[in-house]
């Protein structure tokens, strides 16, 4: 027999003492919060970390830009406009300070533009176009997220009153979501928009005014898929007020679904914010958005198509990282995808 | 322990719990029993699906309004309580552990603010110190480590949550708990050890249990008394001993032939019962009646014979 | 006793999972077999294993799983080292399994009788006519009544119970060798459960087939299975006939399990039950995974795992306490009465 190779102690055989290895309620593994875990998940997802660099990277940038004063009052010169863009030392064309006219690569910085640089290029009134860029980038995603905080609340406030009252309430709730549905986000803005005064504000409220109502719903349905979970009806038949369920029970649990639903509201936002610019009823001028900016590219895109290129570069970017990082949080906070 | 004299501690009367009432898809899940609980008993409530057992013991905790009859606990009508410090009190003197370990904790919040929700709203709790030892003790209760205080219910198996459970019904210290299928989630070994925690319980803390389940093995280990549902109605009660040593009722026997047994020769030779349940709805009136001493049987009075020829034979 | 060939034979399968917090070892080292004709109980509790073996039979584990060592015989090949087409072959044709919840076990969108029809013209290549008339047969079989027409309804129209039926009449329609059902009965009612668990002995005669019986139900166990398997911590930690294991079980977990269900005639206050809970297989303790929830346990169980130990030719526990060093112990008075039951009839 194998244990006859192997040198036992002489008590082998006999009973271990009372107790003494009866270890039973130890839990091994560290403690692993929901968050922890969540991000650990996240991080697996290559393309969602790169996202959430890069709009990391453009918030930072474009916010932290307002400090510096070269970026925050932007000058113009008028006969520095229309130039390409150059950056000092790259030498490839697009970025060398040349241009193609009338067939042929001139170089635009000539005469009085001899000394500048600007990094992408300058616009009609001779503006820094990397920093309008900057400061369109900082106003859209102002706009954005206040507009997506407010609707936030309201939808959130919203959908947990009508899925926890349920009954003649909720159907009414509901009835109410249905008739605003039925008439189109872009006629309500609009109509918002000559109401009210231009200007930003407006147009915050004008978006967040359309924009609850998908996250109302989404948190209407999942409150009612909790209100029927033990965990509440433990906390009723504890005699909890509903209102501190609502906070202490439902709320932390409807994370998950506020924030992945959030992460694509706000590209939603920043779209329909720069689509009103784009038709000029957006941000009023001397400020900027990447609407605007996009608005005024588009008027001479067959000769400087730079002027175009760059913002909408930006907002694409916006766009698509927002959408893949919630993406990649939806598969991170949903507990049926564990290994 | 059963004690004879003891008084009732509840008192159900032609309770009838139904739901979509007048529509189409009316289910009447509880419709018209009548049983009491004393005081230190443990009350089995059994029935399979569909019988109205976790129905029953939700519109006893007033998570539903009856839709008729009532529920009388400590000689108030539960439904009647006006005052909030009545409410308060009845919440604090019922309690329930429920059956699924995976939902009935909330997944976001410590094992101590889970425990400590009945502390809190009650405000047993003088300070923050008082609240952690309080939790604490209760968790040695349950057999639990102190340490488990800080983790949430993921980390745990389905029995440790069970035990939770039952440390938060504990904490408002109530005199009646209502265990809605406690150990139908749980492995065998881990059902023997929640069961063996909650007598231990009930002598030390003098409580009185309705204890609902399906597992008929486990329920008349535990029960004083059992009283067996079908279909929304009460069929039969009885001591447990005698429910299972002399089952009137065609749906008890049913049900006992059913059960298994870990005995190869026992089950080699058992036979299935089976069981018409058209019987019920054949237009008879029927109500509880006493074949025996505090041996119940649903019954038309035309049958009321043929059951007392059970019982001799 | 006749000796059954066996159709089936396992061989010192070793399974890991990888997961976040490092590497699961969910089966250690199990050996069995599955003679023809019989039912073989596999009984354990939640993380012993007996899941991730019955998959693993199928090919059906999930992709983190890694097959570190063993084989698994049948009908000619090691079934570990077919690819997927080779395993569709199998399933469905020679080997089926009926799973615990029938509601989600058929597909809703889809008839009945299409759903019995399928594994006829997947395996066998029957007209489409022709596998419908056997779908219909087989249905008869279940004991759905009225199968002439019902054979057109959709899953929602049925009962637990009859879906059931269902989900057994589509794993026997191409009358598979082996059957593995995984706590088939555990989501239904009792009186349900005892009309299928009859229904599929029935069937098993009929059919000829294997069973392979997963449970933590010692009482449905006793009803059904002629052999018995049980798993602790991913090992099998004892196996006999049915009789050997209710009447003179040696290992003292299996002493824990059946002292843990009362009987209809168990009288004490205090039901013995297993202390503390499972162990975790990141770090399987050292020795015997038993060994800390065993009050028996010897100090040899912190240091070495137990091999098997003869009872008898049909009768093996692992347990040190079997081991001729080992003190003679007494087991708790519900295995004592066991035993001596067992003597008296084994001499009458």
């Amino acid at each position: 027999m194998a244990d006859k190779a192997k040198q036992l102690p002489k008590d082998a055989f006999e009973p271990l003492s009372d107790g003494a290895h009866l270890d039973n309620e130890k839990i091994a593994a560290p403690s692993l919060t929901f968050v922890k875990d969540s991000w650990r998940r996240l991080k697996k997802n290559k393309a969602a970390m790169i996202s959430l660099y890069i709009l990391i990277f453009l918030f930072v940038v474009s916010f932290g830009s307002a400090l510096i004063p070269a970026f925050s009052s932007i000058s113009t010169h008028p006969n520095l406009n229309n130039l390409p863009p150059r950056i000092p030392g790259i030498d490839i064309p697009g970025f060398n300070g040349t241009l193609v006219q009338g067939g042929a690569r001139v170089n635009a910085y000539t005469g009085a533009a001899a000394n500048h640089y600007f990094w992408l290029g300058s616009d009609y009134l001779g503006r820094d176009l990397f920093a309008r860029t900057l400061f369109g980038t900082r106003i859209s995603l102002l706009i954005a997220v206040v507009a997506t905080f407010f609707d936030l609340t309201i939808g959130v406030a919203y959908g947990i009153i009508s899925g926890w009252i349920g009954g003649k309430v909720d159907t009414f709730m509901q009835r109410v979501i249905e008739i605003l549905l039925s008439i189109p986000n872009l006629v309500v803005m609009i109509l918002l928009l000559l109401v009210l005064k231009p200007g930003i504000p407006a147009i915050i409220i004008a978006i967040a005014f359309t924009s609850w109502i998908n996250m109302a719903r989404l948190v209407r349905a999942q409150t009612l898929e909790l209100k029927s979970q033990e965990f509440v009806l433990a906390a009723r038949s504890l005699g909890e007020s509903s209102f501190k369920i609502a906070f202490k029970h439902l709320l932390p649990n409807l994370t998950s679904v506020i924030i992945i639903n959030t992460m694509f509201t706000i590209p939603s936002a920043i779209f329909f914010e720069a689509f009103l610019s784009f038709i000029g009823i957006g941000v009023p001028a001397p400020a900027a958005s990447l609407g605007t900016l996009i608005s005024n590219g588009q008027k001479s895109f067959q000769f400087l198509p730079y002027q175009m290129w760059v913002p909408a570069i930006v907002l694409s970017l916006l766009m698509i990282a927002f959408n893949i990082l919630g993406d990649g949080l939806r598969d991170a906070f949903d507990p049926k995808s564990r290994e | 322990m059963l004690d004879k004299d003891a008084p009732k501690i509840l008192e159900v009367k032609n309770l009838k719990q139904y739901f979509n009432v007048g529509r189409k898809d009316e289910v009447r899940a509880v419709d018209d029993i009548t049983f009491n609980v004393h005081e230190g008993e443990t009350f089995g409530l059994v029935g399979e699906s569909g019988s109205g057992k976790t129905t029953t013991g939700r519109a006893i905790s007033h998570l539903y309004e009856p839709t008729g009859g009532e529920i009388i606990f400590e000689g108030k009508d539960v439904s009647k309580l006006k005052t909030k410090k009545d409410e308060k009190e009845f919440r604090s003197d019922i309690q329930t552990i429920f059956q699924d370990p995976y939902a009935s904790l909330n997944p976001r919040m410590k094992v101590k603010d889970i425990i400590a929700e009945g502390i809190d709203i009650n405000h047993l709790a003088k300070d923050k110190a008082d609240r952690d030892a309080q939790v604490e003790e209760l968790l040695e209760t349950v057999g639990l480590n102190k340490e488990h205080a800080n983790r949430y219910p993921h980390e745990f198996s389905g029995g440790q949550r069970q035990r939770i459970g039952i440390a938060r019904a504990l904490a408002v210290k109530p005199k009646f708990i209502i265990a809605d299928e406690p150990i139908s989630a749980l492995d065998v070994s881990i059902q023997a050890q929640v069961v063996n925690l909650l007598k231990d319980l009930q002598k030390k803390r003098k409580l009185t249990y309705l204890f609902i389940a399906h597992d008929l093995s486990m329920v008349k280990y535990i029960s004083d008394r059992i009283g067996v549902m079908h279909y929304g109605r009460m069929l039969e009660i009885a001591d447990a001993d005698e429910l299972y040593a002399h089952p009137l009722h065609d749906y008890t026997r049913s049900l006992l032939s059913a059960v298994p047994v870990p005995d190869p020769e026992f089950e080699r030779q058992r036979e299935i019962v089976d069981y018409d349940a058209s019987v019920e709805s054949d237009g008879k009136q029927r109500k509880l009646v006493e074949i025996a001493p505090n041996h119940y049987v649903r019954a038309a009075d035309d049958e009321i014979q043929m059951y007392k020829d059970r019982l001799n034979s | 006793m006749e000796n059954k060939e066996n159709i089936l034979e396992v061989r010192n399968l070793s399974i890991n999972f990888k997961t976040y917090a490092g590497t699961v070892q969910a089966i250690r080292d199990i050996s069995f077999d599955l003679k023809k004709g019989e039912t073989l109980a596999i009984v354990g509790e939640s993380g012993s294993g007996k899941s991730v073996t019955t998959r693993s039979i199928m090919g059906l584990n999930a992709t983190n799983a890694d097959v570190v060592d063993g084989s698994i015989e049948f009908d000619g090949q090691d079934i570990l080292k077919l690819d997927e087409k080779e395993l569709s072959k199998l399933r469905g044709s020679k080997i089926a399994e009926i799973f615990q919840d029938p509601m989600t076990s058929l597909d809703p969108t889809m008839k009945i009788g299409r759903q019995v029809a399928e594994p006829l013209m997947i395996h066998q290549g029957l007209s489409k006519e022709k596998a419908m008339a056997k779908a219909l047969e087989m249905l008869k079989l279940v004991g759905i009544t009225n199968a002439e027409e019902r054979i057109n309804d959709y899953p929602y129209q049925f009962s637990g119970g009859m879906r059931q039926r269902i989900v057994i009449a589509i794993a026997l329609v191409n009358y598979p060798e082996i059957l593995i059902a995984d706590e088939p009965t555990t989501a239904l009612d009792v009186t349900i459960q005892a009309k299928i668990l009859e229904l599929m002995k029935e069937l098993q005669t009929k059919i000829n087939t294997s069973i392979i019986f997963i449970t933590h139900d010692l009482g449905v166990v006793a009803g059904m299975a002629d052999r018995v398997a049980v798993m602790y911590a991913g090992k099998i930690v004892e196996y006999g006939t049915v009789d050997e294991i209710f009447y003179n079980p040696k290992h003292p977990y299996t002493w824990g399990l059946l002292g843990s269900m009362p009987t209809l005639d168990t009288d004490e206050d205090v039901l013995p039950s297993i202390p503390g809970t499972p162990p975790d297989l990141l770090e399987p303790p050292v020795g015997d995974a038993f060994a800390a929830r065993n009050k028996y346990a010897l100090k040899i169980d912190t240091i070495e795992q137990p091999p098997f130990f003869k009872v008898s030719d049909t009768h093996y526990a692992a347990t040190w306490l079997l081991d001729d060093r080992a003190p003679k112990v007494t087991p708790p008075a519900d295995i004592v009465k066991r035993q001596e039951h067992f003597k008296n009839t084994k001499q009458g």
